[in-house]
């Protein structure tokens, strides 16, 4: 089989692990090693495809042949997709090639399972070692290893990566008992422990004083959960997240909204979830990483799921009327992060402004902040919002997008320009 | 009134106004200029003091002015000036710190825009081989970029780093750099891009992007919000994009009509088997033990 006809089956196999992150590996670069690569700032996007996914890294499977039989994935035994498998020898190429282009960041290497969770595993992390070892590469790696895996071989990958992952795939054992039957929701977890375990080693070493520089580790794990494969709950889904941040110090979780794949399976629902579901699902997680918030906060027993037309922090907002408004001359970080159309680093300009003037309406409009959405939470030294504007049942209303005519559109609703935004950059 | 003709370089405009403000010369009676051909309407006025005791500003205002330097809006030196002034002469504290005061709002946006385009340079430079050095076996790229802002001298560093093994030229309208192994050299801009050629490696480039796209998820505002059309002439891939997006909506409907596929058994494998056992066995404690 031709190369580019390989890339295409192996590419297309790749397309649904939503992770792209080129960031957060360790400084390192190619001054002094005869090959290409650097790793250490921000992630680079080298380019974007019109599904509003970037393009980071080359991503793609070595294989695609699989023994497993998950039912969201286009790989699974029961398919009937074209199968093709890379020699380590033709991914290395193409890495550097691309490289040396300036295509990509690094590689993003998965697999399917053959034979046997560790003879996949070897394959995989011979193709790290190659680039690595023999072609000094110094780009970004990240290997997708399988929680079946001896724990040495584990433990090779993350020697050779910058990250490593293990998709958790579904939040509850029960759906991955029913979707997976391969997977296991417990073995999951525990591989991820003893990542978490190796870096955590790692870095304590490192940062030792005076010790001599332990071998490279990678420097963080991150994993994936499918929405809408199974009818776990928005609260389900977060809880599970939230678990995994806390107990494992994931760096990302990622939500992939499960989309139709050409190999339809008869145990998974026909239609997709709303892409905007997606969305909400990254604010929230937002709001559980960088906003102090709890999950039972962001849904309720009475609201398992989010609200589609809000995001998840004006949401909130509007069910805790109470706390507001907030005065932005006096509250402290933490109420200013629940402010909605706040975010992260408008709150630092205004506590490092508001040391030197009392803030104003205009103030905040030179931030380009939406007054629209802040106005009837906030107090500023000219503006108090009446109580109408906080207690009217107006207020809901005042926030819900425009109606739209219905289009005949598959995946309806869209996300706005400005939630888009704000999945991107985090300010919510 | 003065006219102070520089570079348009930050460490042009750092060295007039060291000076300046070491003589007291205020900001309102300053003409900043940095076009060379407007410049012989003043040319008789044109003055640069000299040298004297420099005014002490903090790291951080000169990585702030560095880069506000880069941005093309011609008000930038009168600003950055203004800026300077209020804290030398104005007894301004923690200047940079003011967030919502106007100047250092629009100094804070050029370097953000600044920044923007330094890391859009970095992501969307396409390298094409062109040849190999008979000599030293060294590869030979170039590229053709063109940025918005006057950033090549501090987007250079990254490349260096990245490709320190490869030579590289990157061609820019307003300048640019060479690097040859050990040193980085600037030249002037060139009016267009010469190196129209594709680059072999092209093709297969378009099938990646071609194949990691997935037309269940069609979301043509997120793109080009990260990826504006302005960069588009310059991107191998982006020729593909209309018919990417045209063909998606019948590529969904062909995998929404698709026959599901029946579930196959499980092929002899020990490795399975093995699986199943443990998953029986985890199941069994789970029920022993309710968590």
């Amino acid at each position: 089989m031709e190369l580019s006809r390989k890339l295409e089956i192996l590419a297309d196999a790749a397309k649904y692990d939503a992770s792209c992150a080129s960031s957060g590996a360790a400084r390192k670069d190619s001054r002094g090693s005869g090959g290409v690569g650097s790793t250490g700032g921000a992630g680079i996007c080298h380019s974007y495809t019109p599904d509003g996914r970037c393009v980071s890294l080359l991503k793609v499977l070595l294989t695609n042949n699989c023994i497993y039989d998950c039912h969201y994935c286009i790989n699974r035994r029961s398919s009937n997709v074209q199968r093709a498998r890379f020699t380590p020898e033709e991914v290395v190429r193409i890495t550097i090639d691309f490289y040396k282009r300036n295509f990509i960041e690094g590689l993003f290497l998965s697999s399917g399972i053959i034979r046997s969770a560790d003879h996949t595993m070897e394959m995989v992390i011979d193709v790290a070692r190659k680039l690595r070892e023999e072609h000094h590469f110094r780009g970004y790696i990240h290997l997708k290893t399988i929680p079946e895996a001896s724990p040495a071989l584990i433990e090779m990958a993350g020697r050779y990566a910058d990250r490593i992952s293990i998709n958790i795939e579904l939040p509850t054992e029960q759906s991955i008992a029913t979707l997976a039957p391969e997977k296991n929701l417990a073995r999951t977890q525990d591989a991820m422990a003893h990542i978490r375990t190796k870096i955590d080693e790692r870095f304590a070493e490192k940062t030792q004083p005076g010790a001599p520089r332990p071998p490279p580790f990678a420097t963080g794990q991150s994993t994936q959960m499918i929405v809408g494969a199974d009818d776990s709950t928005d609260s389900v889904i977060l809880q599970r997240a939230d678990t995994l941040y806390t107990g494992y110090k994931l760096r990302r979780v990622y939500y992939s909204g499960f989309s139709p794949i050409p190999e339809p399976s008869s145990l998974l629902p026909i239609k997709p979830p709303p892409l905007v579901r997606e969305h909400r699902l990254y604010q929230a997680d937002w709001l559980l990483r960088f906003y102090n918030f709890k999950v039972d906060e962001i849904t309720t027993a009475a609201a398992p799921n989010l609200d589609l037309a809000l995001d998840p922090k004006l949401s909130w907002a509007l069910r805790n009327r109470a706390w507001f408004p907030v005065d932005v001359n006096r509250a402290s970080r933490e109420e200013l992060l629940r402010i909605p159309g706040l975010g992260v680093r408008n709150v630092e300009r205004i506590l490092n402004a508001r040391r030197f003037t009392r803030l104003r309406l205009a103030d905040l409009v030179l931030l380009r902040l939406s007054m629209k959405k802040i106005m009837p939470f906030i107090i500023t030294a000219d503006h108090t919002p009446t109580l109408l504007d906080l207690d009217g049942d107006s207020l809901r209303q005042r926030f819900l997008p425009p109606p739209r005519q219905m289009e005949l559109n598959f995946d309806n609703p869209q996300p706005t320009v400005a939630d888009v935004k704000s999945t991107l950059s985090g300010e919510i | 009134m003065r006219t102070i003709l520089i570079e348009p370089t930050f460490e042009a405009w750092r060295d007039a106004a060291r000076s300046l403000v070491a003589a007291g010369v205020e900001p309102d009676s300053i003409l900043w200029s940095d076009d060379a051909s407007e410049s012989s309407l003043f040319a008789g006025e044109c003055t640069r003091p000299d040298h004297a005791a420099a005014p002490r500003v903090s790291a951080a205002f000169l990585d702030m002015a560095r880069s506000a330097s880069a941005h093309c809006d011609p008000r930038r030196w009168a600003l950055l000036y203004q800026l300077l002034w209020r804290h030398t002469h104005g007894g301004v504290k923690h200047l940079l710190q003011r967030t919502t005061d106007p100047d250092v709002r629009l100094a804070q946006q050029w370097c953000k825009a600044v920044g923007r385009d330094i890391h859009k340079m970095h992501a969307f430079v396409r390298f094409r081989l062109i040849d190999t050095d008979a000599q030293t076996g060294r590869e030979q790229f170039v590229a053709w970029f063109e940025p918005e802002h006057r950033i090549v001298r501090l987007a250079s560093p990254f490349f260096v780093k990245r490709f320190h093994s490869m030579d590289w030229s990157i061609l820019t309208p307003s300048e640019c750099v060479h690097w040859d192994g050990e040193r980085l050299r600037f030249t002037p801009g060139l009016p267009e891009n010469t190196a129209t050629e594709e680059d072999s490696l092209n093709d297969l480039w378009r099938t990646y992007y071609r194949s990691i796209f997935n037309p269940a998820r069609l979301k043509v505002n997120a793109m080009q919000s990260e990826m504006p059309k302005k960069y588009w002439k310059n991107l191998p891939e982006a020729p593909l994009i209309p018919e990417l997006i045209s063909q998606s909506r019948q590529r969904v409907r062909t995998m929404l009509e698709a026959d599901e596929r029946p579930v196959k058994p499980a092929p002899q494998n020990a490795y399975l088997d093995s699986l199943r056992r443990l998953n029986e066995e985890q199941s069994g404690d789970s029920e022993s033990n309710p968590a």
